[in-house]
């Protein structure tokens, strides 16, 4: 991509064209998060009556607080599972794609639609899909041997949340795989088949190295999207069960918050997901500047 | 030894697009084969189908004997040099040049003689470190010479090798793949579209049109005596001037427009039919007079000063169409002149209604 320059005759012009996103990035994120942080460092008494400044208390009881950093081990491998797997999957489907260029058309269409899909939805779903009475995904498990029942073993409902929320991501990772597979020249694969390298050595040699920027673009943006947007699939799905088994951060602020009313620890919580955030948002910036010259 | 056999070739492409209908080659051993011909002729597919990116509707292609129509492109022992050169941009030149000895596994030892060798012939040695962006144009063209000629394959196949490089550039490429086809030996497949590449640096040129092969021949042969009148008029530059012609009825002689008569016994057989008769711009020469039936009179319209030759664009009496001759850049001439000309004997070209060649007279 070749950025280009353009200058605009009225100084006023690109404000007023940037004005409505800067309003929207007001409402929705800077002033959350100034509340946010504004909780952060206060405690109220247990009835909600009185609030005191208590500084850095609520971050320094989160870091010992044994269930909280189960639920970050718990992000960590739910985000790395939904990583992998969508961008596993995505990443076949679109070589399929490449090879029958004239099917692309018809792959993308059907691809693009569980983008289209709240995740909540989503989660309702899967949720009907794997119950265990009456889903249909569930009864096929059965027959094939598998007791299928996420309410009860937490690596079904880990399992769960991780299909429901890696394949609303699919359609998102197919079309930046496709596009980059799409923009390297066929001449380069045809190349290699002449230096002599069957398919599999040619994707492992030349496409998947020319690939990389975009595997790590992807796979920075599957993780804010497995850290921050699966609420509604957790919530739907299997509600942080069993036990805390599927507790994953962003559940555990709302839970605390507006289930254990504990206001200044979620609020804590909220502030160092802000500040993940912030660092993979950063990550994902530098790594759109490096592209690949053919 | 690997001589290349194209057998009544076909292909047709999904849509149906019939790219080649039915095209026969051989190529010798160790020879130089330009394909030759206008974009979308068809050359590309058919240099793919050799080179197995294409698959072969029907025919059949042997390299060295032996049929390769369902050998993948790896089993062909050929190598391949792209208009875009394609290049791994991920893999410094070294890496490229050995990429296809280390896939066919040869020792470690073998491939950094081999890609030295390959890198002195091409004047690379300084540059193996380098990653392809970090290279000219040309220095790209070497490289991915390079990488053909370090397998020692039995065919090297040329696709537009040239056509990115800068009018210098490519001429002094051209000479530089020429002595290298030469000293190598390998049996090759040029294609280009461009007829001075053609001419200089092919053994023998297969003109395509429209899939077909209008003529086969050495360069002289394509010069001096086209198949037909397609062929005439791309080789060559400017390009021959062709005049409509009518055979007389005793079958002795064409006339011409502006009252020229051309004496030949030749387009007997067309008697009282319409021919098209082609010269060529440099072999139009001053006439004595005008006056004669074999001299013909251009009524000068524009003058191109070339330093050794000079080119006068007129019109005949008779016929629209510009008519273009290469003079002697010594002859004085203006615009508005009436030249005579006649033509060079032997140079003169006869075509019948199908537009092939009926004779040279
Ligand atoms: N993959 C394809 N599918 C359908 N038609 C094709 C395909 N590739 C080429 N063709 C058609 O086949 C014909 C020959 O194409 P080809 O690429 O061989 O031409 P070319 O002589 O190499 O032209 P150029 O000088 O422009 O490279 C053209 O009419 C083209 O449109
Ligand atoms: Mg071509």
């Amino acid at each position: 991509m070749r950025t280009k320059t353009v200058t605009f005759r009225h100084l006023w012009l690109p404000y007023l064209l940037l004005a409505p996103q800067l309003l929207i990035t007001a409402v929705f994120f800077l002033w959350p998060a100034s509340q946010a942080i504004y909780y952060s460092v206060l405690q109220e008494d247990p009835f909600g009556l009185t609030t005191q400044f208590v500084g850095l208390e609520n971050f320094r009881r989160l870091l010992a607080d044994p269930l909280y950093l189960e639920s970050f081990l718990t992000t960590v491998v739910f985000s790395v599972l939904v990583a992998g797997l969508s961008m596993g999957i995505a990443l076949v489907l679109a070589i399929m794609a490449d090879r029958v260029i004239r099917t692309a058309l018809l792959y993308r269409t059907l691809l693009i639609w569980p983008y289209a899909v709240a995740p909540a939805v989503a989660g309702v779903l899967w949720f009907f899909l794997f119950n265990p009475t009456v889903g249909v995904a569930a009864y096929a498990l059965d027959a094939l041997g598998h007791d299928w029942n996420h309410y009860v073993d937490g690596t079904d409902a880990m399992a769960l949340i991780v299909i429901a929320a890696a394949w609303r991501q699919v359609s998102y990772n197919f079309l930046f795989f496709l596009a980059g597979l799409q923009a390297m020249p066929r001449s380069l694969t045809e190349a290699a088949a002449i230096d002599g390298a069957g398919p599999l050595k040619r994707f492992l040699t030349i496409q998947l190295p020319l690939l990389s920027p975009t595997v790590f673009f992807l796979m920075v943006v599957n993780i804010v999207y497995a850290f921050f947007e699966t609420f509604g699939i957790v919530h739907a799905t299997t509600a942080g069960g069993p036990g805390n088994d599927t507790v994953i951060l962003v559940y555990k602020v709302w839970r605390d918050a507006f289930e254990g009313l504990n206001l200044g620890s979620s609020a804590a919580q909220s502030v160092i997901l802000i500040v993940i955030v912030v660092a993979l948002t950063a990550i994902q910036f530098r790594t759109l500047e490096r592209r690949v010259e053919y | 030894m690997a001589p290349i056999a194209i057998d009544g070739v076909r292909k047709v492409y999904p849509g149906p697009v019939e790219a080649i209908p039915n095209l026969s080659l051989e190529i010798a051993d160790g020879e130089l084969c330009v394909l030759v011909g206008p974009s979308g002729c068809g050359k590309s597919t058919l240099l793919r189908m050799v080179a197995g990116l294409e698959e072969i509707t029907g025919g059949e292609i042997r390299i060295g004997g032996r049929r390769v129509n369902d050998l993948e492109p790896a089993e062909r022992d050929i190598a391949m040099v792209f208009q875009n050169y394609a290049l791994y941009p991920h893999m410094t030149v070294y890496d490229n040049m050995a990429y296809g000895l280390r896939n066919r596994g040869v020792p470690k030892a073998e491939i950094r003689a081999l890609v030295d060798e390959a890198a002195g012939i091409l004047g690379l040695s300084a540059l193996l470190a380098r990653k392809p962006r970090q290279l000219s144009g040309g220095q790209r063209q070497r490289v991915a010479m390079g990488r053909a000629i370090v397998r020692k394959p039995q065919v090297f196949l040329f696709d537009e090798p040239l056509s990115n490089l800068d009018a210098k550039l490519r001429s002094q490429m051209r000479v530089e793949i020429k002595r290298l086809q030469r000293r190598l030996a390998t049996t090759s497949l040029y294609v280009t579209h461009d007829q001075v590449e053609a001419m200089t640096l092919g053994d023998r040129l297969l003109i395509m049109n429209h899939g077909i092969a209008e003529q086969v021949g050495t360069p002289m042969d394509v010069y001096h005596r086209p198949a037909t009148r397609f062929v005439a008029g791309f080789i060559g530059s400017p390009m021959m001037n062709f005049l409509p012609g009518r055979v007389a009825g005793d079958g002795r002689g064409v006339h011409l427009p502006g009252g020229w008569l051309l004496a030949t016994a030749k387009a007997r057989g067309h008697a009282g039919r319409p021919v098209t008769v082609g010269i060529r711009p440099e072999h139009l020469q001053p006439a004595a007079t005008g006056t004669d039936s074999d001299t013909i009179t251009l009524r000068t319209e524009l003058i191109e000063v070339l330093g050794a030759d000079t080119l006068v664009h007129g019109r005949l009496d008779g016929h629209d169409d510009t008519v273009i001759a290469r003079l002697p850049g010594s002859l004085q001439v203006a615009a508005g002149d009436n030249l005579p000309l006649a033509a060079e004997p032997g140079t003169v070209h006869l075509f019948d209604e199908t537009e092939r060649a009926i004779g040279h007279v």
